[in-house]
This record gives structure tokens, sequence and C-alpha cells, in this order.
């Protein structure tokens, strides 16, 4: 009796002061959204991430391969599916006979390779899944030479740390490109795909070449590429933070979650 | 013996006594969890708004079939689960913003974080959070592990199992007069149930279901998320877990307020519980937490 009456008003004043203090938490939180400092200390976690994985994972652990019957019946075209400057339209309408994929920067012999050369190379075959970062997965089959002997043939230097991948297409007047360390340019899975589900890879998927990088998401993996250079550093490309969506929307450049 | 002194007892309010009934870790953790998983719910229906469709399995986009699907055709709002569809429009799907904007997503402005769509700071503060709660919920359980918690509160007794016993519990809750018979110091066996299931079962679904997710643990653990056959099938678990987990907490708000949200709020602030004139008899024999 004497805890019910004690009661009645304090649980209605928490009622409503819960329900005020959820809208203040609310716009709180969009506040804290909008601080610099705030999204600095959000973003200590992508290195936690970044240190955590690659500690679990090491250099070498291998993206899940599956097999033919495992399969996605339909692979969605996701960014740019057609980058449809004149240059990209005559590459096409050529079948890529005159396109030449540049490899520039801190290598010893920078090269300059048409898509017959770059597929005469060793290729890996995968059947991995790709997940977007939206949160959908396909899985799909790709070709193509692994990443690590084009950066030995142009005899990578020893003083790069990114690979930089400068892309054919454009997002609203900004060059698309993406950029990855060496632990992931170098390791197995890491293919310049020509190849896709047993054809050719098609342009709505990045024709002629798209990189797989298969222990990230799919905004990594860079379709269109035309130029792959190696760098010191991230801050000479574009704004700095080694991507497009890195740089324009903020998603991070560690994608491995 | 030892315990039964620990009890203080508050000089100048004789009917009612003040005991010590959460320790201070259990506090500390109760609050850190809560606001994180509150912070990590609102990111992750920000994230689910990307693509607001479930899948079973490993893989699953636009042309798989959702079995879980929240939709906006232009004039309707809908959740469509398997082959049923409930109208939602001004709820999910379609709603108006705060600014008096119609919009077109999944869940609304003012249950996700940030209010707006923004996928990048959505995911910032959701990893950020999920490693605050990962890192609080393991020193808890390690610290409730060590200090006799666990074993003590948590533990199921042996009169408690029997069919009797819920049974009773189950109607003194739906009657929503819960823990009359049992001293307030000592949890239920209802309580204990659903406090072993979030903190041992639900909590770590999400974690596991979360890190099953990307990409660069399925490369290191590929076991996990086979575990829960796919990633999308992760997906799925990660959102229902998620969903029961707010249930509880839907639950849990309704019995603080019923028990005395003031006397409990206090003691998972300050440590102090009011114990009710009626239960102290029983509490002379009962079991406290406090030290």
């Amino acid at each position: 009796m004497k805890e019910n009456n004690g009661l009645l008003l304090p649980r209605r004043k928490l009622l409503g002061g819960m329900a005020a203090s959820a809208g203040l938490a609310l716009s709180g939180c969009d506040a804290l959204n909008d601080s610099a400092d705030f999204r600095s200390v959000l973003r200590s976690a992508e290195r936690l991430n970044k240190a955590s994985q690659r500690l679990i994972a090491g250099r070498g652990a291998l993206a899940r391969e599956y097999s033919q019957s495992e399969m996605s019946p339909a692979f969605p075209k996701n960014g740019t599916i057609n980058p449809g400057t004149p240059e990209y339209l005559r590459h096409v309408s050529e079948g890529f006979a005159n396109w030449r994929l540049r490899l520039d920067g801190m290598f010893a012999r920078p090269m300059s390779l048409s898509l017959a050369q770059l597929m005469a190379m060793p290729a890996r075959e995968q059947i991995t899944r790709h997940d977007c970062v939206e949160g959908w997965s396909a899985i799909g089959k790709w070709r193509g030479p692994p990443l690590r002997l084009l950066l030995e043939a142009a005899q990578i230097s020893s003083r790069a740390r990114y690979i930089i991948f400068h892309c054919a297409d454009d997002f609203g007047g900004t060059p698309y490109y993406e950029s990855i360390d060496l632990i992931d340019a170098f390791h197995p899975q890491t293919i310049l795909a020509w190849g896709m589900n047993g054809g050719m890879l098609p342009v709505g998927h990045g024709a002629p070449v798209r990189l797989r990088v298969e222990r990230q998401l799919g905004y990594k993996h860079a379709k269109y590429v035309m130029l792959i250079e190696a760098a010191e550093s991230l801050s000479g490309v574009g704004k700095g933070k080694g991507g497009y969506w890195e740089d324009e929307y903020d998603y991070e450049w560690y994608a491995g979650i | 013996m030892a315990r039964h002194s620990e009890l203080q007892e508050s000089g100048d309010n004789p009917p009612s006594r003040l005991v010590r009934k959460h320790r201070l870790s259990t506090r500390l953790w109760h609050w850190i969890n809560a606001a994180a998983l509150l912070a990590l719910l609102m990111s992750g229906l920000m994230i689910f708004n990307a693509h607001p469709r479930l899948y079973w399995g490993e893989y699953g986009s636009f042309e798989d079939a959702a079995w879980l699907e929240i939709v906006s055709d232009g004039t309707r709002g809908a959740i469509n689960l398997g082959s049923s569809s409930i109208e939602t429009t001004g709820l999910l799907g379609i709603w108006t913003d705060g600014d008096g904007i119609r919009q077109e997503r999944a869940f609304p402005y003012w249950a996700t974080i940030p209010s707006g769509y923004d996928l990048a700071a959505a995911r910032r503060w959701h990893f950020f959070f999920a490693w605050i709660f990962a890192l609080a919920l393991t020193g808890f359980m390690l610290r409730a592990l060590l200090n006799g918690h666990i074993a003590r509160q948590l533990h199921i007794r042996r009169e408690q199992w029997s069919p009797a016993h819920i049974w009773r519990e189950i109607k003194a809750h739906l009657r929503l007069r819960p823990s009359d018979r049992e001293s307030r110091l000592d949890y239920n066996i209802l309580q204990k149930f659903s406090y072993i299931a979030v903190i041992f079962l639900l909590l770590p679904l999400m974690i596991f279901t979360g890190l099953a997710m990307s990409p660069g643990m399925n490369a290191a653990w590929p076991w996990l998320v086979d575990i829960f056959g796919g990633r999308q099938s992760a997906r799925s678990v990660h959102f229902i877990a998620a969903f029961l987990l707010l249930g509880f907490f839907v639950v849990h708000l309704a019995m603080v307020l019923l028990a005395g949200p003031v006397n409990g709020l206090r003691a998972m602030i300050t440590g102090w519980y009011r114990l009710p004139e009626a239960s102290k008899a029983e509490e002379a024999g009962g079991k406290n937490e406090g030290e």
C-alpha cells in the first residue's frame, strides 16, 4: 500500500522522463555524429578490426571457395554498370583489342599489358562469395592472373606500401579508385579477373578486368581497372583516404567486416 | 553467516531497510551494456535499411527469395513475411521524418542512428559499440564467474526446478505480482531463466553471428559461418536475436516498473535496495550479492 502510493507519481514522472530522454538521446546521437572528434573516436574501431583480423587470420588465410552447384543463380550488377565514356565505349566495340592495362608508379619496370597478354598469364579460377557492404551476398566464379605475378613482373619497389587501382568509371565526375595494402595484394586469391562465371567478364561487372580481393567487402573490388599504381602512401590520390567511397562517403578503408 | 551480516541497515527508517543488492561490477556492466546495446540496435537498424531483405543460406540478393522483407512500393509500406504481407505504412517502409518529409526506407528515423540514411556512419557506430559491448560482456562474465555471482545468483536451486514452482511463478507474473513469495534479493526462476538466456545465449549469439558476417573473419574462422549455415543465415539470426533482445528489454522494463522503478533504479545505480517490510522475515534466510 505504502509502496504503491509512494510510487504512483514517480512512475508517471519516470515514463515522461524516459520519453523525453529518448527524444534527447536521438538528437544527441545526430549531434555526436556531426562532431569530428566523436567520429574519430568511433573510427578507432576500424584500426582494431584490421589489427585483430590480421592477427587471427594471418597473411595467408583463404576465403571460402565454393563448388559450381553453390553459385548464385543471379549475380547483381552493382555500382557503375557501364562507364559510358567515348573511350570506354570504343574499347567495348573493339572487344578491348586496343585496351592496355598499365602498371606504373613505384615499379622498376613499369608495364603496359594487352588483354591477350593478361589472358596468356597463369590464371587462377575461384568460386567465391561477394559480400556487399549493404548486406547482400552472391557467389560467382572468377578467373584471372594473381596480382602478385604482375607486381613481381613489374618489379615492385621495396618501398611501396600500397597498390592503387585507377578505374575507367566515375561517379558524378569523380574517378573511381580503390587501394589495398601489400598483404592483400600478394594474397593468393587476389586476382585480376578477366573471366566470370565461365565467360568473359561482362561490362556490367567491370570489363575487361576487375580486382578480386576476397577477404574484403564488395566496394574494394575495383571494376574497369585501367592503371595499377604502386605507392608509398595514399595521400597523393583523390582526397587521400584510399578510395572513392572512403573519400566521398567516409567508408572504412579496411573493409574486412 | 558472513553474508547475513553484510546486510546493512539504515537507521532512520525502521519499517523498511536498505540493503546492498548489486555490486559495482554488475552495476557498471549493466549500464555500459544497456547503452552499447541501444547504440548497436539503432545503428543496426540503419544498416538493415541499406538492404531490408533477409535470406537463409550462404548467398542472397535482389533476385533471390527473401523470407523477410520490408518494402516500400510508392504508396504502401509493408513487411513481407514468407507469403504474407502486413501493411505498415507510416511506421515501416514509408514514413514521415522529423522535418515532415516522406521517406521510403525500412526503419523510421526515430529508430536509427544516424536518423538519416548514412550506411558508413551507422557502420562506424556499430563496430565501435560492438567492441565496447563484447569487451564489457567478456569482462562481466569473467568477473561474475570468479566472484561467485553466477554460482550464487543465477544457479537454479533444486526446488526451483519443480514444475509446480515454475507454474506458480508463471501465474504470479501473469497476475503482474511477481516475487511475492520470494525474497526480493533472490532472483525467481523466470528471472534466472531469462538472465541466463540473455547473458549466455543471446548476447554471445549477437557477437558470433556478427563476426560470421565478416569476410575477413570467414577466412580466419570458416567454421563460425558454417555453424549458422551460411553468411545470409548468420545475418538473419543476427536480426532475430536482436529483436529477441528488444523483447527482453521491454519485459525487463515492465518488470522494473511493476516492482517499483525508483527502488530498482536506485539499486542498479547505487547498489542500495529498499527491502519491503513484508519480505523482511523471508529475507533473513535469503541471499544477497553485496559485499
